[in-house]
């Protein structure tokens, strides 16, 4: 995308939003315009959360549907990237969050919705909940010449894809060409982001490798609730802000606590994203600014 | 019946496995519920060989310390052992990496190594 498009692209959504755009298919050549199209990544909603990290917590989220529900060109599609609810060991009221989260993202004018799990959603019942409420925790999909991969780095407690999932990883790459178009979503960093506060996949190291043959891949994930992009070679890794509370900068303070909430600037530090993909991927962050 | 399980940190050193078997290591017990280690707050000497004895008593939990390369689970109804021969002096962070709840990205522990 050239400058001017991108900058026509922030006045037709009309939000101030900050781009962020990389060469992040480097082997592509331009492709034709009929099959550009965007979509909006949603992460981290923690609904059911309460505390100081975030007074507004039964708002954000239904604020946030209504930011994405008036921007003016609409995504062909949204995903969330985990940690839809926050976790409760309540296996009744886990599943009560699910409900009503669910019935909240329904309001979104785009229906074709994907959902992965987070550890808050997933970890202590291995997955069986969020199965009832939202299906497979790992599936791949096809958009306009795009392969999608969500991957599940959380059903897991000790937060591994796991021999199993790698091995359908790797049979489900197989089948790509290595020039192929490939958005991987997850919700955890499947590379090294800050060990020791185990930001980080056990396995995650085996997906890269796996994915490493092929030129073009972009991972998109959440979990460490503030936009943030990373290569391990030639794949871009980028982390989306969360709608609950954000998080501090990997290592810039002994302990991952919540930033401390700003009533001067509610919502600070929070949003969904938009990307869009061309021959490039560009990123727009969306703040939260409807009521 | 007790399953132990151990863990041997060398340290980088050959001479490590040696030092270990010579001489009798400091038995430091830490225990882990939801979500909290005690203690959460261990100091060892450099150079002196322990044995973490890590214990649960609820459910199952992690014990990680990536700086130092141990990690291991804690099971319940289990004594876990990892020896260390800390040789770098400095303050090490472990935590529960086996997701446990919703204090779970709180659980978590220094070990100081003294010069
Ligand atoms: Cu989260
Ligand atoms: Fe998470």
């Amino acid at each position: 995308m050239l400058q001017s498009d991108r900058r026509d692209f922030l006045k037709l959504t009309g939000l101030a939003g900050v781009a962020f755009t990389a060469g992040l298919f480097p082997n592509q050549r331009a492709r034709a315009q009929a099959n550009d199209f965007h979509f909006v990544q949603f992460s981290d909603t923690h609904w059911g959360y309460s505390g100081p990290a975030n007074p507004d917590a039964e708002h954000t989220l239904e604020k946030a549907v209504a930011t994405v529900n008036g921007l003016a060109r609409q995504p062909d599609f949204i995903v969330f990237t985990g940690d839809l609810t926050h976790t409760t060991d309540d296996a009744k009221q886990r599943r009560e969050r699910m409900k009503r989260f669910r019935e909240i993202v329904s309001a979104l004018t785009v229906k074709d919705v994907r959902f992965m799990p987070g550890e808050h959603d997933a970890s202590l019942d291995k997955g069986e909940a969020y199965k009832e409420f939202f299906g497979a925790t790992h599936y791949t999909f096809d958009h306009k010449g795009v392969h999608f991969i969500a991957l599940d780095n959380v059903s897991d407690p000790a937060a591994k894809l796991g021999d199993e999932q790698l091995a359908w990883l790797a049979a489900d790459l197989k089948q790509r060409k290595t020039d192929d178009r490939i958005v991987v979503m997850t919700h955890r960093p499947l590379f090294d982001l800050q060990p020791s506060w185990d930001w980080t996949t056990a396995d995650g190291a085996k997906a890269i490798e796996l994915l490493m043959p092929y030129s073009n891949v972009v991972v998109f994930y959440g979990h460490i609730h503030q936009e943030h992009h990373h290569m391990t070679g030639h794949i871009a890794h980028h982390a989306a802000n969360s709608l609950i509370f954000a998080l501090p900068a990997p290592g810039s303070q002994p302990k991952r606590a919540p930033l401390a909430y700003d009533a001067a600037m509610p919502g600070k530090g929070l949003g969904t994203r938009d990307v869009t993909m061309t021959d490039k991927v560009t990123l727009v962050e969306l703040p939260v600014t409807r009521s | 019946m007790h399953r132990r399980t151990m863990i041997a940190l060398l340290a980088g050193s050959a001479l490590g496995a040696a030092r270990l078997a010579a001489e009798t290591p400091a038995e430091i017990r830490i225990s882990a519920k939801k979500f909290e280690f005690h203690p959460n707050r261990v100091t060892v000497k450099a150079g002196q060989p322990v044995m973490l004895v890590l214990t649960s008593e609820d459910r199952i939990h992690g014990f990680k310390m990536p700086d130092l390369g141990v990690r291991t689970d804690i099971v319940p109804g289990q004594e876990t052992r990892v020896a260390l021969l800390p040789t770098k002096p400095g303050s090490f962070t472990f935590f529960c990496d086996v997701f446990c709840g919703g204090g779970h990205e709180d659980m978590d522990g220094t070990l100081i190594v003294a010069a």
